[in-house]
């Protein structure tokens, strides 16, 4: 078996041959309603050194096919049929067994998520030893230089200590730089990179991927890249292939697809995605009140958490000072543990700041307590970022939706249920949804209902914490363009908070960049971006997907 | 790091004198002179020295309190009273009963875990899913089977059926055997099922299919990144089975008639000899506060993760 | 630890999610969801029903099932094995054997009930009151389940059965208290980790009073884990009855209890094997089914 796949990389006669090739590939699972076809006849091309980005949006079964290729599906999914082609091999039909002999040494992963890809009680030293050790690649001191080697190489600092450590006590970045030292490490024809940096910060992310270009364009290694961002795809792919529901929908080189979409659902997503889409969300604003019209003021916060014993205090946000005029949208940009889902949630009043003043159309929100707290939820609303979490999955849609009116002055049925249905129109959710439960919704209607449920107190402003990011770009789209509607419409004050700048550049007024807790920029949106005043805002910019030339190869 | 242990002993201290306080309360806060009057008894053959001496350790005149605290600093000096039946101190009983039921528990937890592994390993291991499923149902048939009734099955396949095993005068090895597995099958059935679970939830984290990927073979998976990730969380049931352990060994010494800790306890409840059974109940908690305390103190041993967190930060 | 990547896994969490439901949607066929239907009837969960309604019908009309007399036996007929006229044979006394264990139903069941109601209600109350108060309160509750916890189960009931005295309710109270502290434990978790949810924070953020959230979010969701629980107690509390019952502490003698039926017969090894394996086999199918039952509950949660 071996002996069928020992095709040096390196030798010149078969640079034309694909490294993989895949074609009419049906995958399916097996569950409790039978089996279930997900990927439907993909068939495409890999060539030697080449990047291949397979882009989807959940359910699209990109992971599915990423995983079929290497061997690792779920307990019940199946290779229906298709052959798949590793360096002229079909390996479709191989066992488990053969497929050992391959994996790691011929083809690796770069799998999702860094915090759980590494067993959490083995040393980053063993973990990396094990690929060699499995492949026999020398003696017990030829496989210790190489891992430090290895891990050296793949930039991380202090080599020696970092085999010694256990994951945890590395970052998801190290984590990740450690599983692309597997993946390298006996330096294989193809890389599948799946999802590789969907779980890392954006500055992160960019570092990540400029590690997986240079490995392999030193090793001559082709990828795989499976991502949901049409973005990274763009700067990352010579060839871009597009999959919904399992078919592939367009395939062509990068350029082309990006400057002539064939297909209608190409075009959408490429219209949808906020990194590539130029456009701002066309917006005419309402003319503004004149006089004092802040709906938000935020003055010098300061929060602190006690850890651990009580005198460890950790300063989450420090000093964080903005105001937000009635109409616009203020956005709150950062990575995670820049403090702004805490800001947030101080300036709903679910927790008191340490020090510092905020002013919520007029109401002062640090000194609120029991009822007059309670009478302060009318004035704002919070929309969480997983819509699945934040609706009670016992409830019907019209029960979630109901419930904020039954708090406070009761309305007769008739009144409610009229106020109910009003708001859920209003949202853009059908009438037939109102018995469903939340469970028996998609992504974008549960999010609708979020919203819903938020608005039908008829406050001034509305939190929006991270609330377009668990979504589908195109489902993301649609939510954005609804929350602009709302806001003409009702002349609602938003404050936005996000990781994503992107976003955040199409739909807000004004913007504060938060890091470590500390707010280093600040403005109106377009200045911000324009003129960054703090290097970091600099990085953050220049970290977004999707702004490098796609024919740079 | 100190201070975490400091504490986590105290905390363990507290549970112990509670759990005392507890059996007290149960057991002797019961009208003191009627359980004394027994000691009357002319067949126990007790002097009136001895029958004076019994209520002073008792402080059977003052009120409840001082009964307490007396109690309280006797059990502290290993003094655990009189017993009721057989007229001797009851550390001397424990003592004399202790090691048949060491043996017996001992034997029996090796074998409940040899048999818990076995499961779960062929569990892992099986190539088909009608087989694995087949197998993942055993320990829930071991679980709902009664212990006394397995002890009575065995001895009626193996002793009276098949005839291998003695009634009268088996050897002392021979003796063992029944019991043992009556004590382990039950046991090793919670064992079996968790380390299953555990198995099948770490297969599917991440990391496994990294391992996969790199070229790793099923069962080098199993042993190199599964089996350590679905051991140690276990550990953390080890006082629960250990009063399991006890209980199986109450009912299985009833069941062989062996003497041992069980059939003490079950003699001092027909016998309602009061001071029996609180010594076996204290002595009992000990173990068992005991147990937790080392599992909770050498977890951070086998686990890296928790290395970190005892210190001020997590 | 930093929630550097808590964005990103709730983001794939949530992908994970939405690609399940969508896929679900996709089936509306009626014709489909008939199959459907069929295809998830689970024999073993079909039986197991079966088997409770049968020992419980048991309990409740035992006449409608054996015309022979559960403590009276008949001269000259002991010790028969099964035939047609005794179907599981007769004990020493020549009583019917089927009849008692059809008798003893409503003893092991009737006990294993008010075990599992003392357990479910003092305990759920305890666990709820600790979750939902936080605090000392919390504290002080939590300490004294640990505490319960210490002592072995049995060791405890044995204690409890000495201060009561011996009988079948007094045993079946006894384990029924040694089961409050797990109880507790459990719905203690559940109600902090229904507490923690996002849709319990929203619901606080819509306005919510503590009262109003208690009752329409936090206990709903906490209790379904508590009531799959008190299933699978059930069985356990069938299974402690009946040793008890074995030991001498449960239903005294003429009484039919099941453990005790094995008890008695124990002395007829060599020559009656159906006085001790059939009322066994009887207790094991009783608890297996609660257990599966109580699974099943479980699994309908998610």
């Amino acid at each position: 078996m071996t002996t069928a796949i020992n095709i040096k990389s390196a030798s010149t006669n078969i640079v034309n041959l694909p490294v993989l090739e895949i074609s009419k590939l049906a995958v399916g699972y097996r569950g409790s309603e039978g089996f279930q076809r997900v990927v439907h006849e993909v068939s495409l091309l890999v060539r030697p050194g080449e990047v291949v980005a397979l882009v989807g949006e959940s359910g699209s079964g990109k992971t599915t096919t990423a995983q079929a290729v290497i061997g690792v599906l779920a307990e019940n999914g199946q290779l229906e049929s298709g052959v798949v082609r590793l360096n002229g091999t079909d390996i479709a039909g191989w066992s488990q067994k053969q497929l050992d002999t391959i994996r790691g040494r011929k083809i690796s992963l770069i799998p999702q998520d860094p915090t759980s890809s590494l067993n959490p009680v083995k040393t980053i030293g063993a973990q990396v030893a094990e690929v060699l050790q499995i492949h026999r690649q020398g003696s017990r001191a030829e496989i210790d230089a190489r891992v430090i080697e290895l891990l050296a190489r793949v930039g991380l600092s202090q080599p020696e200590l970092r085999a010694r450590q256990y994951p945890h006590e590395l970052s998801g970045g190290m984590r990740q730089r450690v599983l692309i030292a597997i993946a390298v490490a006996l330096r294989p024809a193809l890389i599948i990179a799946d999802e590789p940096t969907s779980a890392l910060d954006v500055t992160v992310q960019k570092r990540i991927l400029d590690l997986i270009d240079e490995l392999r364009r030193e090793y001559g290694t082709a990828v795989l890249l499976v991502t949901h961002d049409l973005g990274v795809a763009a700067d990352r792919a010579n060839h871009i292939v597009v999959l919904k529901g399992g078919r592939i929908h367009e395939q062509g080189p990068t350029a082309e697809v990006l400057a002539s979409p064939r297909s209608e659902y190409t075009r959408k997503l490429l219209a949808d995605a906020p990194s590539l889409g130029k456009a701002r969300i066309a917006r005419t604003r309402s003319p503004r009140v004149s006089g004092s019209d802040d709906a938000i003021v935020v003055g010098n916060l300061v929060q602190d958490f006690s850890i651990g014993g009580r005198r460890d205090v950790f300063r989450a946000v420090d000093g964080v000072s903005f105001t937000v005029q009635r109409g616009t949208t203020h956005a709150i940009v950062g990575e995670s543990g820049s403090g702004k889902t805490t800001t947030a949630r101080s300036i709903v009043g679910f927790q008191r700041p340490t020090s510092g003043r905020i002013i919520v159309e007029g109401i002062d929100v640090t000194n609120l307590r029991g009822e007059s707290l309670r009478r302060f939820r009318k004035t704002i609303q919070l929309v969480y970022q997983n819509p699945f979490a934040s609706l009670d999955p016992r409830q019907t849609i019209f029960q979630i939706v109901e419930e904020p009116l039954l708090n406070f002055d009761p309305l007769p049925r008739e009144d409610r249920a009229r106020k109910v249905q009003a708001i859920l129109e209003r949202v853009g959710l059908p009438q037939p949804v109102l018995t469903r439960r939340p469970h028996a919704l998609s992504g974008g209607q549960r999010q609708r209902v979020a919203i819903a449920r938020a608005l039908v107190l008829d406050p001034q402003v509305l939190v929006l914490d991270e609330a377009v990011s668990a979504l589908d770009v195109t489902v993301q789209a649609q939510i954005l363009a609804l929350l602009n509607e709302l806001q003409q419409a009702l002349g609602l004050t938003y404050l936005f908070i996000s990781h994503d700048l992107a976003v955040v550049r199409q739909i807000s007024d004004t913007v504060s960049v938060l890091h470590n807790g500390r707010q280093v920029d600040g403005g109106p949106v377009e200045d911000v971006f324009q003129r960054p005043g703090s290097a970091y805002t600099r990085e953050l910019i220049g970290a977004i997907p999707g702004q490098r030339n796609a024919d740079r190869h | 790091m100190s201070r975490y242990v400091i504490g986590r002993i105290g905390q363990a201290a507290l549970v112990l004198w509670a759990a005392f306080t507890v059996s007290f309360v149960l057991l002797q806060a019961l009208p003191g002179d009627a359980i004394l009057i027994k000691f009357l008894n002319p067949e126990l053959g007790l002097g009136p020295e001895q029958i004076a001496d019994i209520r002073a350790s008792y402080a059977v005149d003052s009120p409840l309190l001082v009964q307490y605290l007396h109690t309280v600093a006797n059990f502290l000096m290993g003094n655990f009273g009189y017993s009721i039946h057989a007229g001797v101190p009851v550390g001397d009983l424990i003592l004399a009963n202790l090691s048949p039921t060491l043996w017996l528990s001992t034997l029996g937890f090796l074998l409940s875990l040899v048999l818990a592994i076995t499961i779960a390993a062929l569990s892992a291991l099986s190539p088909f899913s009608w087989l694995r499923s087949f197998i993942q149902s055993i320990p829930a048939l071991f679980i709902s089977t009664p212990v006394f009734w397995l002890g009575i099955l065995l001895i009626q396949v193996f002793s009276f059926q098949l005839k291998l095993i003695p009634i009268i005068n088996p050897g002392p090895w021979q003796a063992l055997i029944l019991p043992v597995v009556t004590l382990a099958v039950p046991i090793s059935a919670p064992l079996a099922q968790i380390l299953m679970r555990n198995i099948d939830h770490v297969l599917t984290e991440p990391f496994v299919a990294v391992a996969r990927a790199k070229g790793a073979s099923h069962r080098g998976v199993l042993w190199r990144h599964v089996a350590k990730n679905a051991v140690l969380p276990t550990l953390t049931i080890g006082g629960i089975l250990f009063g399991e352990l006890l209980a199986g060994a109450v009912v299985t010494e009833a069941v062989f008639g062996l003497n041992g800790l069980g059939g003490l306890t079950q003699r001092s409840v027909n016998d309602q000899d009061i001071a029996v059974l609180q010594a076996i109940v204290v002595f009992s908690a000990a173990a068992f506060v005991l147990i937790n305390l080392t599992v909770d103190l050498l977890y951070p041993v086998f686990d890296p993760r928790l290395r970190v967190r005892q210190g001020a930060v997590a | 630890m930093t929630g550097l990547n808590t964005i990103g896994r709730s983001l794939l969490r949530d992908a994970g999610i939405l690609e399940t439901s969508s896929l679900g949607k996709r089936r509306a066929a009626s014709a489909t969801r008939w199959l459907k239907t069929i295809r998830s009837i689970q024999p073993g969960l079909v039986l197991s029903w079966f088997v409770m309604a049968v020992v419980v019908l048991w309990a409740l009309f035992p006449q409608w099932f054996t015309s022979y007399s559960a403590t009276v036996g008949v001269a000259r007929q002991q010790l028969r094995a099964p035939s047609a006229e005794h179907w599981l044979g007769t004990d020493a006394l020549g009583r019917d054997l089927l009849a008692r264990i059809i008798y003893g139903a409503g003893n092991s069941l009737s006990g294993a009930f008010v075990a599992v109601s003392v357990g479910l209600l003092v305990g759920t109350t305890l666990g709820i009151i600790a979750g939902s108060a936080r605090g000392r309160i919390d504290g002080a509750i939590m300490r004294g389940v640990d505490v319960l916890l210490s002592i072995p189960q049995l060791l405890l009931s044995l204690s409890i059965v000495i201060l009561l005295g011996f009988g079948i309710v007094n045993a079946a109270i006894a384990v029924g208290i040694t089961s409050i502290a797990s109880f507790a434990r459990l719905a203690r978790s559940e109600v902090v980790r229904v507490r923690a949810s996002d849709y319990v924070e929203a619901a606080f953020g819509s306005g919510g009073t503590f009262s109003r959230v208690l009752l329409r979010h936090i206990l709903p969701n906490s209790l379904t884990s508590v009531i799959a629980f008190a299933a699978l107690q059930l069985g356990w509390a069938i299974l402690t009855i009946s040793t008890l019952g074995f030991l001498g502490y449960g239903a005294p003698p003429p009484t039919p209890e099941w453990g005790l039926l094995i008890a008695e017969g124990r002395n007829y090894l060599a020559r009656a094997w159906w006085l001790t394996t059939v009322p066994g086999i009887v207790v094991i199918l009783v608890v297996l089914s609660a257990n599966r039952i109580s699974q099943s509950f479980g699994r309908a949660k998610t």
